[in-house]
């Protein structure tokens, strides 16, 4: 997974679709991520606060029962453990020091499930930049600790209330955001997607991750490597970063997993949103559609495109799952291993557990992107007495 | 089909050439009216209160560059079941009197085709096209659709591009240039920002063509105030907000007719 061409473009997806106000500051964010991307002082600061403030490296876990139960050899990569609860620090920490380096004094940011919002918002607190954290008004309600968090931490969390009031509709209101205050604030995208060179970006900032799972992997595995590499995918970026440490491995297989109700590139055509194209869903005349998953970071009708290119040369697939196998799965993670898995990281597991057969014996690596802690409440009153 | 004469830029050039200052309206496309008035009803009384051309908005789910007016606006015209075939149908069926310009977005026109997009709006009768989304790096399969059919390419310069960047914009524009008066998105502002005028006056040096002020134009008095350094302005959100609260063909002529009499008074 290398660098897009010069027209900011993996394959044919890509590209930078965005209002003429916003082009000048994407060009000047390129080069200066080239630039700091380049520089040993701007690396080894955010190396250090990796370590020392959000806790990496993330540990492998081997889940020793429910890889008896599925007869498959189940390895976590555990982004729960992160400061924060998700993988979403990787990038974000990344970012604000972006941020700070270009002399931006207020990070805008959208936010599904609130995980990117909080991650956001706790580096602002770092760094003492001020923080508007965009949120879908059907998110804010079904996520109504991660809001308070946010508060908490000291940004403001203003509802996005058009369209279907989700991640979609959170990432517009931030770009309208973004057209108004381009000077003085960065936008601190919370995925592989948008305009270039955020899909890039993103996947670099979380590239650490696949890293370390790829020499973790050879320490544990005696092959050194695991046969299959699976991660949910919403808009792709904790897939992004663990297949970069594998995707190099032809013999890897790389899994995407996307919600039944927000599957881009199992049900969507290429299109043009967000500043990108790549695969969305959209109706017959090119009016994106509303995805509607149980899981608020994966409720996203679009799909970086770097996953649209895998997808397209058949390096990874994107199969899909149900939200009632994602619930089965967030039990099946709590019961058998002590781990309640974010409902968004459930998806992988979920492909997992449903396709044990066609990986019997195989070692499958899962990205545990988050923790359930933020899923607690709304699980409460979907399972009440069911346990 | 749109002959030398009704291309926009001409219908813009006979008015500034005469001293005058250009009136471009938005109206959001399919959004309804009072019956039996629709929007084409609209059209007609906004060409016939002094509009040079008429901006219509082909209406998207997801529009990035709009404020809450036209958001709005756009979700009620889909709501009401309007798509851009149908959309371009009924325009191409009717003869408003100015030329006409449609305003949508990237993903409208790339599920269309770029190239059946052009020619449906050539056989339509649309004189130009506006692309808020797809700036000057990503437009060469559009404007090469465009250029072939006949179509003129508005191209959007804002307060943020250099001066090299406007000028390879100006170039590239056909029909007018959109100079976007702030940072932000469409809707009104109690104040005239003060970028309004810095942009034009930067365009001006550098082009011939006409330099038009979009976004944030909300008062006949900024219209007449702004047009001191520009040569005319598009008015969308004061437009599209008159035409949801009234329903009324007669009260959006009416606003244009205002905004007309201040450009026209200086
Ligand atoms: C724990 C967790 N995993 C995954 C995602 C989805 O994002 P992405 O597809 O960019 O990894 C989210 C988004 O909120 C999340 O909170």
């Amino acid at each position: 997974m290398g660098k897009p061409g010069p027209d900011g473009r993996f394959g044919g997806f890509g590209g930078r679709f965005v209002p003429e106000t916003l082009v000048p500051a994407l060009q000047e964010l390129e080069a200066a991520f080239v630039e700091a991307w380049a520089d040993p002082a701007f690396t080894s600061e955010l190396d250090s606060l990796l370590g020392s403030y959000a806790g990496r490296p993330s540990p492998l876990t081997e889940c020793h029962r429910l890889s008896e139960e599925l007869g498959v050899r189940l390895l976590l990569k555990r982004e729960d453990l992160n400061h924060t609860g998700s993988h979403k620090i990787n990038n974000v920490l990344g970012q604000a020091l972006l941020a700070r380096r270009m002399g931006k004094s207020r990070l805008v940011a959208e936010t599904g499930a609130g995980q990117h919002g909080v991650a956001t918002a706790t580096a602002a607190a770092l760094f003492g930049l001020e923080c508007d954290v965009y949120m879908g008004e059907v998110d804010m309600a079904r996520q109504e600790l991660n809001v308070f968090r946010m508060r908490l931490l000291g940004a403001r969390v203003m509802p996005a209330s058009s369209g279907s009031r989700t991640l979609k509709d959170a990432v517009n209101d931030a770009m309208r955001d973004w057209v108004a205050t381009v000077e003085d604030s960065h936008y601190c995208l919370g995925s592989v997607m948008g305009p270039h060179p955020y899909p890039w970006m993103v996947r670099e900032f979380h590239r650490v991750l696949g890293r370390e799972a790829e020499s973790q992997c050879r320490d544990l595995l005696e092959g050194g490597l695991p046969d299959t590499v699976v991660a949910c995918v919403g808009g792709g970026s904790n897939a992004a970063g663990i297949f970069s440490g594998f995707a190099e491995h032809p013999e890897v297989d790389l899994v995407g997993v996307e919600p039944a109700g927000g599957a881009a590139v199992g049900h969507g055509v290429p299109g043009i949103v967000h500043g990108m194209l790549s695969y969305l869903m959209q109706d017959e005349w090119g009016q994106v559609t509303e995805a509607e998953s149980i899981s608020a970071g994966l409720d996203y009708p679009g799909v970086g495109p770097e996953h649209s290119h895998l997808a397209e040369t058949g390096r990874a697939e994107y199969p899909s799952v149900t939200d009632d196998e994602v619930v089965e799965a967030f039990v099946s993670l709590s019961r058998t291993e002590g781990i309640i898995p974010a409902l968004e990281s459930a998806h992988a597991l979920a492909w997992v557990i449903r396709e044990r057969e066609r990986l019997e014996s195989c070692t499958v690596l899962v990205n545990l992107s988050g923790r359930g802690d933020k899923d607690v409440d709304q699980m409460m009153g979907l399972l009440g007495d069911r346990l | 089909m749109s002959g030398e004469g009704t291309t926009l830029q001409a219908a813009l050039g006979r008015r500034t050439a005469s001293g005058g200052k250009c009136l471009v309206p938005y109206l959001t496309g399919g959004l309804p009216q009072a019956p039996p008035a629709d929007w084409l009803t609209t059209l007609s009384a906004i060409a016939g209160a002094g509009a040079d051309a008429i901006e219509v908005g082909v209406p998207f789910s997801d529009p990035v560059m709009d404020g809450p007016v036209i958001q709005q606006a756009s979700e009620e015209a889909l709501g009401a079941g309007v798509n851009p075939h149908s959309l371009l149908d009924r325009l191409g069926s009717a003869d408003v009197g100015v030329p006409l310009a449609v305003m949508t977005y990237a993903n409208l026109v790339f599920r269309f085709g770029w190239q059946r997009f052009a020619e449906t709006l050539a056989d339509s009768g649309v004189a130009a096209a506006i692309l808020p989304d797809v700036p000057l790096e990503e437009s060469a399969p559009w404007c090469s659709a465009a250029d072939a059919a006949g179509v003129e390419t508005v191209m959007l310069a804002a307060p943020t591009g250099s001066d090299e960047r406007l000028q390879a914009v100006v170039e590239r524009a056909r029909g007018f240039v959109y100079a976007v008066g702030l940072l932000g998105v469409t809707g009104e502002r109690s104040e005239l920002a003060s970028t309004s005028r810095v942009i034009a006056r930067r365009l001006r040096r550098l082009t011939d063509k006409p330099v038009l002020v979009g976004v944030g134009i909300g008062s006949p008095d900024q219209a007449r105030e702004v047009c001191q350094d520009a040569d005319g302005v598009v008015i969308g959100s004061a437009v599209v907000r008159t035409a949801m609260a009234t329903r009324s063909p007669e009260a959006v002529a009416d606003l244009v007719g205002e905004f007309r009499a201040a450009l026209d008074a200086g």
